[in-house]
């Protein structure tokens, strides 16, 4: 169940990859369209943010999450590498976790 | 599927106990970006058939914003291809890698790995916010999805807050 999931997903995400290299140019120059699709990764980013920091399963929960996010936020604000910020999220919930 | 913030996104909703299907539409929404990038490529590209076929596959941010960074096409073509061949082999490595250790890893939380998935998630909206509008949808969006999720089953706030931003754009006038 979960594999027929994630194949159907990775096809259409395939999918709308080709149609954009396919469709008539005309057809996604619509100015609400434009203006629309890229607000929906920035909203979807965020909430999956929130959700991942703030919430086990559907119960919300504040732990060493909401500082590891702190300090990821600090390491965007300075610019710093995907990975730089990955790994201070995770290095920071770990260490306070020894304490 | 090779489009990090998706395939993410559908991890985490099943992670967090929801139905796959439900992530699974959260991470197609989470690709919709894609097609306008295949768009504003596609007269870059100048490709069709096979080659059109291959290319649809490494069309994602990093070679979006590789390939049009570029003045001269052919440049332009080397990036986006250059680019697409390097992560797609790269990605796909870390990603067999993730769940190959997986196993081998007793408790993820020592090593606060329970952690990184928001911090990737906000490296990946960061390069979003440099204007007041996004900063604005993204701290609403975070705001509701707090709200909702202790109402409707887990992913379920993501499929809600795509509709409203969907609104949103639609109905704004500008």
């Amino acid at each position: 169940m979960i594999w027929a999931g994630v194949l159907v997903a990775s096809v259409a995400c395939y999918g709308l990859k080709l149609a954009g290299l396919s469709l008539p140019q005309s057809w996604l120059q619509d100015p609400r369209i434009q203006r629309t699709v890229p607000l929906i990764p920035v909203a979807l980013l965020a909430a999956l943010v929130a959700i991942q920091t703030f919430s086990t399963g559907q119960h919300l929960v504040l732990d060493v999450r909401a500082a590891s996010l702190a300090v990821a936020i600090i390491a965007v604000v300075l610019r710093a590498p995907f990975l730089v910020v990955v790994i201070a999220g995770a290095a920071t919930a770990a260490l306070l976790r020894l304490l | 599927m090779f489009t990090g913030a998706s395939q993410f996104a559908l991890v985490g909703v099943v992670g967090a106990g929801g139905s796959v299907w439900t992530g699974a539409v959260a991470a197609v929404l989470l690709g919709s970006r894609n097609a306008l990038y295949g768009l504003r490529l596609a007269s870059l590209l100048n490709v069709a058939g096979v080659r059109r076929v291959a290319a649809a596959q490494f069309v994602i941010d990093e070679t979006t914003a590789m390939a049009i960074a570029r003045e001269d096409p052919d440049q332009s073509r080397f990036a986006f291809w250059a680019t697409g061949a390097t992560l797609f082999i790269l990605w796909n490595l870390g990603t067999l890698t993730g769940a190959l250790a997986a196993h081998a890893i007793p408790n993820p939380k020592v090593f606060g790995l329970d952690a990184a998935p928001p911090a990737a998630f906000l490296a990946l909206l960061a390069p979003r916010l440099r204007a007041r509008e996004p900063l604005a949808i993204a701290i609403a969006a975070a705001a509701a999805a707090i709200v909702l999720l202790p109402f409707v089953p887990a992913g379920v706030p993501l499929l809600l807050i795509a509709l409203l931003v969907t609104l949103f754009g639609v109905m704004r006038r500008r």
